[in-house]
């Protein structure tokens, strides 16, 4: 089509309007706004109090120690309020459906996902964000990092992937949920459960889910794997620290599971009644 | 070339079929009606025809594309308004809305700020263009939604319910910018809806559907002979009455409150509205009376009675 000759920028243009009128909308309540994101500080606060409360009594657990266990912390934190804050409200698409939202999409050209994608930005989350840079930063500087170029372009490749595994586990939510009556409850064991299950030392887990959380859905390479890597600890046989230069491979995968998801959640679409 | 064309086409879900081997075509600048019972498969025809539902089998093309796999060149040419839901952005003000589909359809800044300033015009939104798109009354935001679906100076224009819940005026001023719209820009119209009044105005042809199929394909006035005027004289009597059933050329639709008010529908061909109340007055004594005209309902009943499928 035509398309291909419209430069990038116009064709991406739809989109930041309808991103910049998603940031607008939440600025025109103000207090609201603030007061979301002190809640998701505190989110954010929580989270950190149980890795804080487990090491303040154990030295160790599944081979990491307080340190390690804070870029494992701030890894999976950080990727996974980046995804929420992007696509976060993809696994609550029965709402959009029960509002004739979709319908509409169905009728402006653009792709359905896309619009989907780009119908919401939940700036709150920059509480819960704000946390993870902190702890990521600390983390980083307290810790014992061997420093190479290398090692900042696996920080930055695991930040950027671990983003699109969480982002793609919402998207399969989404696809699932065109199904699903409810299925939230369902679908948040992946996506709430895949972030619970990132930011621990997988060595935890007993070996069918850490095979699940490394092959399944692979949330082991949002934050413990590179962390591996990039602390230069030993790591195991389910976790060599060359495995963490495959976390883009992953998010690979989870794309192609979400993809799947989606064009089957798509396809039963049956549009909102009425 | 037609805009809209289908030819057998048919929906099934899961045990019901809600649209039944369905065939018309529509031409550029026609007005048609679109009516029928609730769940006789309007809403299903739209969906197929916009690409948000799959056939099950058939042919349908809109604006000559196949609306599944060209979808949003089908989106680029047909503007669609769905009454009881909104295409707007409730949170925002309402010129923000029409600056966001401004970029979705890709308008360049001179085409989207012309054509937005005369739609606010010509709809009268000027007022409303700073109100946030949650605070506009019903009628406003009716409005509003038509405005946007034009936005794109769309070759087709699908209104599902475009005027429920509207007061009178509302109507009217909407129904006054539809003609208005169609004489200037030649934009196809199809809409279903319950009320006369906007297939009166608005339609020069009618289609009927019944139980997923075709059951009227022709003029408002074709449907008209095909129905009659079957008026509704309902009669509000002085004392408990028994059954007015023996008027001649009426049918009792009912009777309440122990006959103290009956129904009584007539063929305006047949007898007039003042003869019936001579019959029933020269034997009761009739304190109040209203006349019913038919409403969509009834001529979608007497088109289905018709076709021999009551």
């Amino acid at each position: 089509m035509a398309d291909a000759r419209v430069p990038l920028s116009q064709r991406l243009r739809p989109y930041r309007v309808l991103l910049a009128s998603r940031a607008r909308a939440q600025m025109q309540y103000r207090a609201s706004f603030v007061t979301d994101i002190l809640g998701t500080v505190g989110v954010g606060l929580a989270e950190f109090a149980e890795v804080w409360v487990i090491f303040h009594n154990v030295e160790l657990l599944g081979g990491l120690d307080f340190k390690a266990a804070l870029l494992v912390f701030a890894l999976s934190n950080l990727a996974f309020s980046l995804a929420d804050m992007f696509v976060g409200h993809l696994d609550q698409l029965p709402v959009y459906i029960r509002a004739g939202q979709v319908d509409a999409f169905y009728v402006r050209p653009l792709p359905l996902l896309a619009q989907l994608m780009t119908s919401e930005l939940s700036m709150r989350r920059i509480g819960r964000l704000s946390v993870a840079v902190v702890a990521l930063v600390v983390a980083l500087t307290t810790g014992a990092v061997a420093w190479s170029p290398a090692t900042v372009v696996l920080i930055v490749l695991t930040v950027v992937s671990g983003t699109a595994i969480f982002a793609a586990l919402f998207t399969a939510a989404g696809g699932l949920q065109f199904f699903l009556v409810d299925g939230s409850e369902f679908t948040n064991s992946f996506t709430y459960g895949g972030q619970y299950a990132a930011q621990q030392s997988q060595q935890v887990f007993p070996g069918p889910l850490r095979i699940f959380w490394t092959f399944v859905v692979p949330t082991a390479f949002v934050a413990y794997v590179p962390a591996v890597a990039i602390l230069d600890l030993p790591g195991d046989s389910l976790a060599p620290p060359w495995l963490a230069w495959c976390t883009p491979l992953a998010a690979l995968l989870a794309w192609g599971i979400a993809g799947l998801c989606w064009r089957l959640g798509t396809r039963h679409y049956q549009g909102a009644g009425g | 070339m037609s805009i809209i064309e289908t030819r057998d086409l048919v929906r099934d879900f899961k045990k019901t079929r809600a649209v039944d081997r369905m065939t018309f075509s529509v031409e550029p600048g026609e007005s048609v009606g679109y009516i029928g019972a609730n769940g006789a498969g309007k809403s299903t025809t739209i969906k197929m025809l916009t690409g948000i539902l799959k056939p099950t089998s058939g042919h349908v093309r809109t604006c000559d594309l196949d609306p599944m796999r060209e979808r949003i060149g089908v989106a680029r040419r047909v503007g669609v308004v769905f009454g009881q839901r909104s295409q707007l952005w409730w949170d925002l003000p309402l010129r923000d809305s029409f600056a966001i589909l401004a970029a979705i359809h890709s308008l360049g800044e001179k085409e989207a700020r012309s054509r937005t300033d005369v739609l606010v015009e010509q709809l009268e939104m000027g007022p409303q263009l700073a109100t946030p798109v949650r605070s506009l009354s019903l009628g406003q935001r009716m409005r509003a939604e038509i405005a946007a679906a034009l936005l794109h100076s769309p070759d087709l224009l699908i209104l599902d319910e475009p005027t429920i819940g509207l007061d009178v005026l509302s109507k009217q001023r909407l129904r006054e910018f539809l003609v208005a719209e169609r004489r200037e820009r030649g934009t196809t119209l199809l809409l279903t809806t319950h009320d006369m009044g906007d297939i009166e105005r608005l339609c020069d042809r009618v289609l009927v559907v019944d139980h997923g199929r075709l059951a009227f394909d022709g003029s408002l006035t074709g449907l008209a002979a095909t129905v009659g005027a079957q008026r509704v004289l309902v009669i509000d009597l002085a004392q408990p009455t028994p059954d007015l059933d023996d008027i001649p050329r009426t049918r009792l639709l009912g009777s309440e409150s122990d006959g103290l008010r009956q129904r009584l529908a007539f063929d305006s061909e047949a007898t007039t509205a003042a003869a019936v109340l001579a019959q029933v007055s020269a034997r009761h004594e009739v304190r109040d009376l209203t006349i019913e005209e038919p409403d969509i309902e009834d001529v979608v009943r007497r088109i289905y009675a018709a076709s021999g499928r009551a």
